[in-house]
């Protein structure tokens, strides 16, 4: 998949993982280098614009060391992965109807033991993908902050990747590692990129260009001769809005409770591209 | 006292009393600083900050060099000695966020909540020659010294670890510093950040690269946007 990557939509591009297994649903991963930038605000708000589109949502809470999807959706799961993973509970009893009308798989907080990656939890994960797949339209992986390897498998799973990143220095710095490390060990060509809590319209418009530039002139040389460098499409950018804070705190969907404000309104555009 | 209605300075009382239980529970009575228990319980909500906020932490496994050897020259009282004043040079080492134990019989361990990885090795070092530099009076007129060796591991940043696996790699250190000859301080390599200067310099626009840039680059960002 090297000069052969598909350039028709900059999210075409599927890991070899991915691109071996036949399944109807589309894997999208949710990734941000930099934790507390809302990513998991995002999938969860994500999931429920998709579901208002009509498709058939799944969120894979994929942050097997620290979960808090249950958290921001307000529910009490009695079984999660971790029980699946230890063979007491059935796949099917693990997924659960969140609000918004979409399905979730919860990790369970506090599994420290998948923090780092054995072949068995890399097997499981696979085979759990590969299980729930033909049932939806979309699964979103709401991976872990950091470049550890559970993220980096999680996101290897995934057939499209949106980075989630804000205009912070250090979320951009780590946006970019992240985007380094996949485009160097994955060979992802195409990237998604979502910028969140911007004060400005046009801020994640820059912000990717910015990105891009530093992408073109230190990763491309990195790749082997011939490849292209990862091409970053922005799908989106999500205005800083007090009601976001709002909602989490009252454990709502922004797109629930609220949506009307602009903050729910640009997460429906992001839904609105990745449906298209 | 128990048979007046005096409810708020009972519970005072009784508070006071639950205080000074857990201030015991929590103290290895030898040296006065925080024992094993203790010591877990700091490690474990350490974890939590470093994976939820991202903050550098880092652990260090202090063992006094020859402790055995100590003993069996000067005696069991003398290595008390030692072991008080060891742990006094420790203490002065560190801040009010530290966590200071002994989890061991000669080994302490030290909790350095936000500590840069670039300080690692310096802070350890300090740690070592506070130690070599005290002497203790074991018994009048004789004055023996004492020194340890430091193993010492970062928690790997915005990963959920566990206290074992953070623990484990802090040891493996130490076991290096004890097979290098001991009285030294040896720190795991944190992870480097991926990212360069250079490329830090041209993603916010403050390097000379900014300046420098093909316009070829420029115009296909653009095209892009």
């Amino acid at each position: 998949m090297s000069s052969t990557a598909p350039s028709s939509t900059a999210l075409e591009a599927a890991s070899s993982a991915a691109a071996a297994t036949k399944r109807r649903a589309r894997i999208v991963a949710l990734t941000s280098g930099k934790g507390g930038v809302g990513k998991t605000f995002l999938s969860a708000n994500l999931a429920a614009a998709l579901a208002r589109r009509g498709l058939r949502v799944l969120v894979l809470d994929a942050d097997l060391g620290l979960a808090n999807l249950d958290v921001m959706l307000n529910l009490q799961p009695k079984i999660t992965l971790h029980d699946v993973f230890t063979g007491a509970r059935h796949l099917e009893d693990a997924i659960l109807p969140a609000p918004g009308g979409f399905s979730v798989l919860l990790a369970g907080s506090g599994l420290v033991e998948y923090s780092r990656l054995t072949p068995q939890v890399r097997e499981q994960l696979l085979g759990i993908i590969d299980t729930v797949a033909p049932r939806y339209d979309i699964i979103l992986l709401d991976t872990g902050a950091g470049i550890s390897d559970v993220v980096l498998y999680s996101v290897s799973l995934a057939d499209e990747v949106l980075i989630v990143a804000t205009p912070e220095p250090t979320s951009m710095a780590d946006a970019y590692a992240t985007i380094k490390v996949l485009a160097t060990h994955q060979q992802r060509r195409a990237i998604g990129l979502v910028v969140n809590q911007v004060s400005r319209v046009g801020e994640g418009r820059a912000i990717r260009g910015q990105l891009q530039l530093v992408i073109d002139r230190f990763v491309a040389p990195m790749l082997p001769a011939g490849d292209n460098a990862p091409r970053l499409e922005l799908i989106g950018e999500v205005p800083l809005d007090g009601t976001v804070r709002e909602a989490i705190q009252k454990r709502q969907l922004l797109l629930e409770a609220m949506p009307g404000v602009p903050a729910a309104r640009a997460i429906d555009i992001v839904a609105a591209r990745l449906a298209s | 006292m128990l048979g007046e209605p005096d409810p708020v300075g009972r519970v005072a009382w009784l508070q006071e009393v639950l205080d000074g239980l857990c201030e015991l529970s929590s103290r290895d009575p030898l040296t006065g600083v925080w024992n094993r228990l203790q010591f877990d319980v700091a490690l474990t909500s350490e974890i939590d900050r470093v994976a939820r906020a991202g903050e550098p932490a880092l652990v260090l496994m202090i063992d006094i060099d020859h402790f055995k050897h100590i003993n069996d020259t000067h005696g069991h009282g003398a290595g008390d000695l030692v072991l008080k004043e060891v742990a006094q040079a420790l203490r002065e080492c560190i801040r009010p966020m530290d966590t200071l134990a002994r989890v061991g019989g000669e080994e302490f361990a030290m909790i350095l909540p936000n500590c840069p990885p670039a300080f690692g090795q310096a802070v350890a070092e300090r740690v070592r020659l506070k130690v070599q530099k005290r002497t203790v009076e074991i018994t009048p007129g004789e004055w023996i010294g004492a020194t340890v060796s430091i193993g010492g591991a970062f928690a790997p940043q915005w990963v959920r670890s566990s206290a074992p696996l953070w623990l484990e790699r802090a040891d493996q250190q130490l076991y290096l510093a004890k097979q290098a000859g001991r009285n030294r301080a040896c720190i795991e390599k944190p992870m480097v950040s991926p990212v360069s200067a250079e490329e830090k310099g041209l993603l916010f626009g403050t390097s000379q690269f900014h300046d420098q840039q093909d316009p070829q680059d420029q115009q296909d960002s653009q095209d892009s946007a």
